[in-house]
């Protein structure tokens, strides 16, 4: 497999993308949303910005099978300890 | 076949237990993802802890987050988000040999994460100022903000909304500085290499047939840029909307 070379075009969509995202999550936190919703759309674009930058500035899109796993396999542990460790939490005061 | 092959070998920067440039450079990216999952896990612990904190005193983080600078923070996220798209910019140079450019892009990488780092020194100073540097961190300086009364819009003072306390607030600052001053620890790290690659460069060492440096370097950058995404959001935007009500 050989290298994919992503172009200048693909680049400054890319970055125009994470300047609009920038500018939302600030005017989206300067609202005043009902109940949790403020939490959920500023982790939302985050999520969104994250996606991009791994997809095409860091190539994952274009990557082999075995980066994929690498990724998927830090989000999978990144979910335990979060899970779990929230689980201990949470139930702390059940007894 | 064999022309190719022998044209490979007497790559200068083929590595001998490496067949060939190809596997080397897909080795040398999956090595750099397999650290960088184990930087996903590092710094999502100090994630978790935000994020319990934040659950279990929301008052106090809205608060403590309302005293930091919300300006700086959206001027750090453009410059940072810029600086990794020179980066990106300096792989496709690499990949595409072109010298000249690789080299303006990498010192314009290192100049936008010196700016970061510069930006990033404001805001400590002024927490350093309103003394809201957590514990003893700094010599002479014990947390120990001045609350503002009922009224005063002194933006020196801690503004303390429904059930904060002084306490709590300090508990974000702590999470506030391991979190940026770790993220600003890698930053520096970055930068280094930066200047590393750029002296490589420089010699002419990096080109279409081998730039892995480059592309790995790129991955490391990138990943402190998303470290960043979550960062701003999280520790500059969670209360302000709480300010009009």
């Amino acid at each position: 497999m050989s290298e994919h070379i992503v172009s200048l075009k693909v680049y400054f969509t890319i970055f125009l993308s994470l300047m609009v995202g920038t500018a939302l999550t600030v005017w989206a936190g300067l609202q005043d949303f009902p109940g949790p919703l403020n939490v959920i759309v500023a982790l939302t674009i985050a999520v969104i910005k994250a996606t991009l930058v791994v997809l095409y500035f860091m190539h994952v899109r274009y990557s082999s099978r075995l980066i994929w796993v690498v990724f998927a396999a830090a989000l999978f542990w990144l979910g335990i300890l979060f899970a779990l460790t929230f689980g201990d939490y949470w139930t702390r005061t059940w007894l | 076949m064999a022309a190719a092959v022998e044209h490979e070998v007497s790559h200068p920067a083929l590595q001998h237990h490496f067949e060939n440039l190809e596997q080397q450079r897909e080795a040398g990216t999956l090595g750099m993802w397999v650290f960088l999952v184990t930087e996903i896990m590092f710094f999502g612990g100090m994630f978790f802890a935000y994020t319990l904190y934040r659950s279990k005193f929301p008052d106090a983080f809205a608060s403590a987050s309302n005293h930091l600078s919300l300006p700086l923070g959206a001027v750090n996220t453009v410059v940072l988000i810029l600086s990794s798209l020179t980066m990106a910019l300096a792989v496709y140079c690499a990949q595409v040999g072109k010298r000249r450019n690789l080299i303006l892009f990498l010192v314009m990488t290192i100049v936008l994460g010196s700016a970061f780092l510069g930006i990033k020194a404001v805001e400590y100073r002024d927490k350093y100022v309103d003394s809201l540097i957590p514990g003893r961190l700094v010599p002479g300086r014990p947390f120990n903000p001045v609350v503002a009364a009922h009224g005063d819009t002194d933006p020196h003072k801690l503004h303390l909304m429904g059930s904060a306390t002084v306490k709590h607030v300090e508990m974000f600052y702590w999470i506030y500085f391991a979190m940026t001053g770790m993220h600003a620890i890698h930053m520096i790290i970055g930068v280094g290499l930066l200047l590393v690659l750029l002296y490589f460069s420089w010699r002419g060492r990096y080109g279409p047939e081998y730039h892995n440096p480059v592309e790995i370097l790129g991955l490391y950058w990138h990943f402190v840029d998303i470290i960043w995404i979550f960062l701003f959001p999280l520790l500059y935007l969670l209360g302000r909307h709480m300010l009009h009500t």
